[in-house]
């Protein structure tokens, strides 16, 4: 729902990471980790990164996105798992406290620049 | 040429919340993270609570709306310390990020506070993403907005310790399945306590209220 200004982010980050001797820097691919339950959707940061890199070395990037599962932790059985929808009540003892292992990441792995 | 990054987009609000969590409790102030969707009753719920909490326990309260200081006006009768946060005037950030919280909270001065609630705006989708250094954080539905909501926007019910039903009052006027909705926010946190209440009629306040004095004391025994 912010994608924006999760691309916002994303740029910085990106733009920052270009080293400096490089001329005329492109960066062809963005490689991302977002996690299933972090509520970022694919086409609207698509769409925000094409408005916020015109004119800049990310105009055009590709961004690859390598999305992660949501994976489980009980508290009190120690049984982990992977959910494919929004329950999470512990298939073995119900009524554990739960916690999320993974599922929430926004993060950026690399980025791969056009060879000048 | 592939150059590593590995870098959370977070991480700046992560560090600006940790700032805030070492602020809060070097004051021994305990801070709530209030959020539920527009209109499901957190002004009233917190004008009715504040007004039972005061004078015995010094409360400050941040409000986050997109535009206007309404509910902050509201919260002025209850003598409690009141501050708003406007995100943009026509239409701003759909969240209080903790850099926020961070000049706010210090223009309330936590120093002289036990309690410090921080009313998020109106949204079940973005402020359950961003930490702000809060101690816990509460969710707000009401009886009219059905029954479905946990399993619909389950990382909001997730990452809630508590979760309040109000406008229980309206039940009997609905065909709202009270217990339907108890089951879906238990599928999405097992063992999350609920409160059922209304802040019209003060009914089921009480629990909420002695959990929320519970809290307190802790964080001012803790230290």
């Amino acid at each position: 729902m912010h994608e924006m200004g999760i691309a916002q982010q994303l740029v910085q980050i990106a733009m920052d990471a270009i080293p400096g001797d490089i001329e005329n820097p492109r960066v062809e691919i963005l490689n991302l980790r977002i996690g299933r339950l972090a509520s970022v959707v694919e086409h609207s940061l698509t769409f925000c990164f094409e408005i916020i890199t015109r004119g800049t070395p990310l105009e055009n990037v590709r961004l690859v996105i390598d999305f992660v599962p949501v994976r489980i932790h009980c508290k009190s059985c120690h049984k982990e798992w992977e959910v494919e929808t929004p329950m999470f009540q512990c298939p073995d003892c119900r009524d554990g406290e739960v916690e999320l292992i993974s599922g929430r990441e926004i993060e950026i792995i690399s980025m791969e620049l056009a060879d000048e | 040429m592939e150059i590593n990054i590995q870098k959370q987009v977070l991480e700046k609000n992560e560090t600006e919340a940790d700032k805030n969590r070492a602020y809060f409790k070097e004051n021994n102030v305990f801070v709530l993270n209030l959020m539920s969707s527009p209109g499901s009753g957190k002004t009233e719920i917190l004008c009715k609570t504040l007004v039972r909490l005061m004078p015995k326990i010094r409360v400050g309260v941040i409000v986050g709306d997109i535009c206007t200081t309404n509910d902050a006006d509201r919260l002025r009768v209850t003598n409690a310390r009141v501050t708003q946060i406007n995100t943009d005037q026509f239409g701003g950030d759909c969240h209080l990020a903790a850099h926020l919280i961070d000049t706010s909270a210090r223009q309330l001065v936590c120093e002289d506070l036990d309690l410090l609630i921080v009313e998020n705006i109106g949204n079940l989708v973005c402020p359950a993403e961003f930490d702000i250094g809060e101690d816990a954080r509460a969710v707000v539905l009401s009886v009219t907005e059905g029954e479905d909501k946990p399993v619909k926007y389950p990382l909001m019910f997730q990452v809630c310790d508590i979760a309040i039903l109000n406008k229980i009052d309206l039940l009997p006027y609905l065909d709202f399945d009270a217990a339907l909705v108890k089951d879906n926010m238990k599928k999405v946190h097992p063992g999350m306590p609920i409160f059922e209440v209304s802040a019209k009629t003060r009914e089921g306040l009480e629990p909420w209220i002695e959990w929320l004095l519970e809290r307190v004391n802790k964080k001012k025994q803790k230290n």
